[in-house]
This record gives structure tokens, sequence and C-alpha cells, in this order.
């Protein structure tokens, strides 16, 4: 493996020095790439708790009111071995908060923007390295937050994700309303003060620490995606948290920001009034539709340079996808009010939303051509990421194109709130950003952990998962276009949806066997990281300066300063031999002496 | 290998169009066909005027269908064309075309746009533009729905045409309206937010306490079919079921009285935080 070390002046292999106390190498560690995989960790440990409640509510929907095998006994046997109804209300509302906000958000910004950021810029770490660590130790009160509505009185929240008021608002409204609500926005909180300080620490890290000859537009797109994102959770973020103190309030201090007058729930006449529950639906969606593109760029970021790589081939268009994100970012605040098309607004309003959102399917579009366009005319080797890659932008072809669907105000009246939204996210944020996910695990392991995965477990990880979430994700737009509603415990009491139930089942059998089939991947992982055949520097032949230090990189990441010649994309150039070049090999008619 | 994934891939556009062509036609083999999959009744049955919603459904399938189809058979044919184990020619070394990226960014706006623009006067009317009566005022709602945790009460004014006077008719989860007739209903909520959605009419709205609202719609089919709680409610959402029955005028004109009898045998009022 070829490296090229311009600088001999090695900033002293100082990992080796460092080593002090256990806990504040691998417990309270101030190095971006131990936070990083502090975070993987953890989020990976919620992905399987939000898999898990999903299978409940998939259960559930295949075959309802029926004892559990097996685990029913255990966990229900108040009811006889059933999901009740009200702990379908709870699976539906933790299965989404533990996905979005312990999963999806913190996987890619926590775990894969701490790693890699400082490496791809070519930094020895972040610019706040203690605000870092803080960033993943505020995550601990969220978990444990989270963690402890699971055994409050009504096991868990069960307002929904959105957590719209009224319901979200009283105590009493149901069993979950009570402590686990409130333990439910203590916990939102809490996962928004990490991503605050994580999204401080990117923008000034990628700002300010950039290494010489590294522009911004040499920077791979995976930063752009992280660069960008850190900035809508700066400016969005904000909203939701202070929307959540005023919900708090309203439930624990009697204030009515989202409480009109003479209410009575549950036959208990609420005090507060003067309030409008429709604020809370802005406010929420201010941040969470933003938050929406925050559970994407980056992944968009990481299949660009997991496509390029196995492509052999620059990415089509860089400054296109620069544009891109951009363009996706600001058009990203204008468009929340989607959410509400019948939620009471005012129908005026909902036609300017309905041309923004139309309008943000554009800079999709010229993303998805672009990886088209990069594939094309490459020398495409089909490694396990490059699969997860291809795969990731096969589906967000399908996400982004249901999208236009609910877009369309008239079509939105009939399919929101119908399992055709269900079909749509899942396939962005699943089919799409979660297979990001795992293509980048399996791209960036050698460089995390120093060894290679197995790519034959991991091509059938990937065959398997992929035909099992299509058959369980696919169908939902079926469903969804026949008006079957989300979040019922129950919908064949409707005889309108009762025909349905078969296909239910069939989706049902397709989840259980996407869940079992990630097994595949936590052997591969853990047995890897042990026993995984020793990688070198740079594995796959990529051009990012990651792939520069050594694997996995030592304290300081870098045992040479990088100078960046040219962008991250330079594969198959004709100025050199070899199908590769990476940023900080000198041209060949320049030698040494680089400013 | 290569052959086998640029396979799998080509599978989601074919199995993709497949799906919903066989929903479409009733071939599915798992639907019963009994509603929402009648033969080209994708969307459920018993529709009111024109299809004007369904219409548009389509209109964006098919545009859809034609860039889902179009991606799918593209990405097929670069992973089998450009497999590294087949493809013998050198890396076309570029990094874009100005011309291709204006081509596909304008292409797509023009799209967007038309199908923006295209639904608007579907979206006016359905939310924006009340129907009248003969004299150009705001047709006057036929009856009040009010959601409440977990049942829809229903209020028909009465001869009087005023809601909350004595000759009020109240209904429990039961709603009648006359065929070929723009109804028009009021709705609201007692406690938390509700959706009053009719799958049939292709009417939802959220119920929002607090705020009155006005949902429209034009029967022209006689029918019985459902009324679902489409936002989460709590934790008896589930069975938050009505049901609306579309009669002939004589038929709710009879329905209407028979009603109203019952009501003065069994001087049923509900009340305030009555169970």
């Amino acid at each position: 493996m070829s490296t090229t070390t311009i600088d001999s002046h090695t900033q002293a292999a100082n990992s080796e020095m460092s080593i002090g106390h256990f806990l504040s190498t691998y417990v309270f560690s101030r190095d971006h790439k131990v936070i990083g995989i502090q975070f993987l960790f953890s989020t990976l440990i919620w992905f399987v708790v939000g898999g898990l409640l999903a299978l409940g509510i998939r259960w559930q929907l295949a075959w309802p009111w029926s004892n559990m095998p097996v685990i029913g006994n255990m966990l229900f046997s108040a009811e006889g071995g059933q999901i009740s109804p009200e702990f379908y209300t709870v699976l539906v509302t933790m299965h989404a908060t533990v996905m979005i906000f312990l999963v999806i958000i913190p996987i890619l910004a926590g775990a894969f923007g701490n790693f890699l950021i400082p490496l791809m810029i070519g930094a020895d770490d972040m610019a706040f390295p203690t605000l870092n660590m803080l960033s993943y130790w505020f995550m601990w009160p969220a978990f444990i937050c989270f963690g402890a509505a699971f055994f409050c009185d009504g096991h868990g929240a069960a307002a929904g994700w959105t957590s719209y008021p009224p319901l979200s608002a009283m105590t009493t409204a149901a069993p979950g309303s009570g402590d686990a609500q409130t333990f439910w926005l203590l916990g939102v909180t809490f996962v928004g003060v990490s991503s605050m300080l994580g999204s401080v620490n990117y923008m000034t890290t990628i700002i300010q620490m950039r290494a010489p000859g590294m522009t911004m537009f040499r920077l791979p797109l995976t930063i752009w995606g992280m660069f960008i994102t850190a900035l809508l959770q700066a400016f969005a973020l904000p909203v939701l948290t202070a929307a959540g103190f005023m919900l708090l309030a309203d439930r624990l201090f009697g204030t009515g920001f989202f409480l009109p007058e003479a209410l009575s729930v549950n036959n208990s006449p609420m005090a507060s009034g003067g309030g409008q529950p429709l604020l809370w639906q802005h406010l929420f969606w201010f941040y969470s539709h933003p938050a929406v593109y925050i559970m994407i760029l980056p992944a968009m970021g990481m299949v660009s340079d997991i496509l390029a790589c196995f492509a052999r081939k620059p990415i089509f268009g860089y400054k296109p996808m620069v544009y891109s994100i951009c363009g996706i970012a600001g058009l990203g605040f204008i468009v929340w009010g989607h959410h509400m098309f019948v939620s009471g607004m005012n129908p005026g309003l909902g036609m300017t939303f309905m041309v923004a959102t139309m309008m943000i399917a554009l800079p999709s579009a010229v993303k998805t051509f672009n990886w088209l366009g990069t594939v094309y005319g490459g020398q495409v080797q089909f490694t396990t990421p490059m699969l997860f890659a291809l795969s990731f932008v096969s589906m967000f072809v399908i996400g982004g194109l249901s999208g236009i669907f609910m877009a369309a105000t008239p079509v939105d009246i009939v399919i929101h709130d119908t399992y055709f939204i269900v079909a749509h996210f899942h396939y962005v944020l699943f089919c799409g950003t979660a297979m990001a996910v795992f293509g980048s695990i399996y791209f960036w392991f050698p460089k995390m952990f120093g060894r290679m995965m197995n790519e034959t477990w991991g091509k059938i990880h990937f065959t398997l998962t992929f035909i099992f979430m299509n058959g369980t994700f696919f169908t939902m737009h079926i469903l969804g276009a026949g008006g079957f509603p989300r979040r019922l415990a129950d919908p064949y009491h409707y005889p309108t949806f009762s025909h349905m139930l078969t296909m239910n089942q069939f989706m049902t059998v397709c989840a259980i066997g996407m869940v079992a089939v990630q097994v595949i991947f936590a052997i591969n992982f853990f047995y890897s990281l042990f026993w995984g055949p020793k990688a070198g520097r740079n594995p796959w032949h990529a051009n990012g300066l990651e792939w520069q230090a050594p694997s996995p990189p030592g304290h300081g990441n870098f045992d040479f300063q990088p100078i960046v010649y040219r962008g991250p994309y330079e594969y198959g150039s004709p100025e050199t031999d070899e199908d590769y070049y990476p940023q900080t090999m000198p041209p060949k008619n320049e030698r040494p002496e680089p400013a | 290998m290569g052959r086998v994934w640029s396979i799998l891939f080509l599978c989601v556009p074919i199995l993709g169009v497949w799906i919903f062509v066989a929903a479409m036609n009733d071939w599915w083999p798992m639907s019963g066909g009994a509603y929402a999959f009648g033969p080209g009744q994708w969307f459920p049955a018993l529709d009111v005027s024109e299809h004007v919603i369904d219409h548009l459904f389509y209109l964006i399938l098919s545009l859809t269908g034609i860039v889902f189809i179009g991606t799918g058979l593209a990405l097929f044919w670069f992973l089998w064309r450009y497999d590294a184990a087949t493809n013998k020619d050198p890396v076309v070394f570029s990094h874009g075309s100005h011309a291709l990226e204006v081509i596909w960014s304008i292409v797509p706006a023009v799209a967007l746009l038309f199908i923006a623009i295209y639904q608007m006067d579907a979206w006016a009317n359905a939310r924006m533009r009340r129907p009248t009566t003969a004299d150009g005022a705001a047709k006057p709602p036929l009856c009040r729905v009010s959601g409440r945790q977990f049942e829809w009460r229903i209020q028909y004014p009465g001869e009087d045409g005023r809601f909350d006077t004595p000759d009020d008719l109240h209904v429990l989860n039961d709603l009648h309206v006359p065929v070929d007739e723009e109804v028009v209903i009021e709705i609201e909520s007692m406690d938390v937010l509700h959706s009053f959605f009719l799958p049939n009419m292709r009417v939802k709205q959220d119920v929002v306490p607090g705020m009155r609202q006005y949902v429209w719609f034009h029967p022209v089919k006689e029918g019985v079919s459902d009324i679902v709680c489409a936002e989460l409610c709590g934790w008896g959402h589930y069975k938050m079921r009505g049901q609306i029955t579309v009669d002939s005028a004589a038929e709710y004109d009879r329905w209407y009285s028979a009603a109203y009898a019952e009501q003065e045998t069994s001087e049923f009022v509900p009340s305030e935080g009555e169970e």
C-alpha cells in the first residue's frame, strides 16, 4: 500500500505516549475517533431495540389480538400474552422516537460525523474536543429518559412521535400520558443538546481546521453533507427545544400554549386555555422537517464517496451535487407546512407549501441523475459497500417519487396518515439512510478498527436485507393508496380495510425475516472486530485523506502533515498510471516544495 | 457476479410495476377484492363526483412511473455493461456535463411545476370554495360532527336550521346524508385532535379543539361506508369508528323522522361529561 509521506516530520507517534488512564482513553475520551465509535455502538444497540419494537407493531397488524409466541406471556402476562391497544400506541410512538432520535440522527452525525470529519479534512481532531466528548455524554441522559419511559405507568409515551397536543399535553389523557410523556420530552431535549454541541463543533472544524490545500470545493461530499446538516441543526433545533419547554410547561405548570379554552379530556376539564394546538405542529415541523434532511444529507454524501470509489470514476457533477445539498437544505426550511395540509391550517397556505415542496424534489432528482452518471462508463466493483450504496440510489428513487404524491395537496387529502406515508418515509429512512449506514460501516470498518469485514457474509446480509426490505415496505404503498390508516391497533375493525389482512401478514413475515438477517451482520461485525484480516492503510484504493492515515489512526490521526493537491474523486485520472490518485499525492510534474 | 447483482436491481422496477398493476387490476393474489381493489377500482369504491383526486393520483403515478422505470433500467444497464470483471474499456474520465445538468434540472422542474399548477383547482374545490346555495350564500351545514374520545357525536340542526336548540337530532356514530346533493358538515373536537376521514368520499380533515371547520363532498351513489379517525387520539383510537350512509332523498327523510321519533321517546340528550 503506497502512502505518500510528504512531511517526514511526523507528529510523534503519540498514540503510544498518551495511553493514560483507561477511563480517559476509552470512556471519557476526547479523541473524535473514540467518540465516533462510542456513538456507533450506542446507536447500534438502540437500533436493535427500535427494530424489535417494529416487530411488535407488525405482529399486531398481522395477527391482531393474538398471543405472541414465546415472549408474549413474559411481556404481557396481564393481557394473556397479547398486545393491548394501550401498548400498541406506545409501540408506534417509541419505535419512531428511538429510530429517529437515538439511531438515525446520532449514527450519521454522531458516529460517522465524529469519526470522519477530522480525518477527511486532514485535521488532528475536532476544534473543541471537550465539547465533543460532552456531545456524546449528553446522549446518556436521553438514553436514560427514553429507557425510563418504558418503566413508567403505561410502559412508554403514547402520543405518537409527533406528540401532538392536546393528547401530549394532558397528564391524564391515557396510560402513558403521565411520567412517560414527560420523560419523552426531556429525552428529546437532551438529544437536542447533544446535537447542538456536535453541530457547533462540526461547523467550526470544517471551516477552520482543513489541511493546507483543502479548499471547500475539494471537500468530499460526505463532509459537505455533514456541514450542511450541522447548519440545519444549528438553526432548526432551538425551535424544537423551545417548543419542548413550552409543552413541558403546559404539562407541569398549567400554562396553555397549546390548549384552547373549555377542553375536557377523559372527563377531566382542563383548567388552562387560550392556546392553539396548531402552534405545536408549526414549531414541531419547523425542526422536524429539516430533521428529515439531517437524516438523509450525510447519507447522500457517504453514498457519493462509496459510489465514486467503486465505480473507479470521478463523481459526476461534483459542484451540482454540492449545490443540490445546499438547495435541499435551504428549501428544507420552507416546506414544513406540507405535514399540515389536512391539519386545519389555512388552505391558502397549503398552496404555497405545495409549490415549495414540489421544488425540493428537483435537487434530489439532480443528485440521483448524477449518481447514475457516476456509474456510467466506470469499472464497477461489486463490493459489499458498493451494493449497499447502489441500493441506496435505487431505493431513494422510490422514496423520492412517492414524496411527490403527498406534496400534491389534493392527493395528500386521501393518503395523509395512511400507510402510503409510512411506505414513503421508510423508503427514505430505512431503505435509504439505513442502507447507506450499512454500506458506510462496511466501507470505513477497516479504518475504524484496522480489520476487514467478511465480504461473503456481507453480500449475504445485503441480499437478504434487500429482498425482505422491499417485501415489507413496497407493499405499504398499495395499502396506503387503499386508505389503510397508520397507528390503528386493529384496522380490520373497519370493513373498508378488513380485506387487507393477508397483505399485512405477508409484510410481517418479510419484516421478521429482515430483522432476523441482521444477526448475520452482528456476527460478521463482532467476529471481524477481533479476528478479521488486518487492513492496510488504503484497502479500497480510495483517494480521501482518511485513507492516508494509519488503520486505525492513532491519536492525532496523521503521521505526516497532509497537503491536498486535488479533489477527492480523481479516480482513473490520465495523469497517473494508477486508477486512483490520492488527494495528498503531488502532481507528477510538480516536485517537492509545495507551499 | 456482476450480472447477478444487475438483475437483482432490475427486479426493483419489474416487481414494483407488477405490484401496482396487479393491485389496480385485482390480480393481487392476497387481496379479497371486495373494497379497494375491485376491477379498475384501486381506491375505495362508492365515490364522489368526477374522481378528481383519483385522476390526479393516477396522473402522478404515470409521471413518476416513467421516471421509476427509466432510472431503474438505466441503473441495471450501467451495472451490467460496466462491471469491472467484464468491461475492458478504460474508465470514462469525466467530471460531469454542464449541458446534461441543465437538461435534467429543467425537465423535472417543468414536470413538477405542471403538477403543482394543474392540481391547484382541485385543492381549491376541496378546501376553499365552499358550496353555495342558489342565492350565492355559503351553504349551511347539514349537521355537526364532534369528535370525542372515542366516538363521533352527530348533531342535526332540526327544523329551525340552528344548532343547540331543542329540536336538534343527536345520533352517535351514525351519519346519514342524502344522495346527489352537496353535503357540508361542520366538524369540531371536544377533547384532543381527531381526524374526520371518509375514505370513500376522499375527505380527510383534522378535527382541532377550539376550531370550527367545514368539510364538503358530493355523494353520487347510495351505500354504506366507514368514518375513520385518522389522527392518533389515545389508546382507543382504533375503535373510533362511525358509519356513513348515503340515502336517497326519500329514505333520508324516513330515517330522519324515525331517528327523531326515537330520540323523543327515549329522551336521550347527551350532556357535558356524560359517559
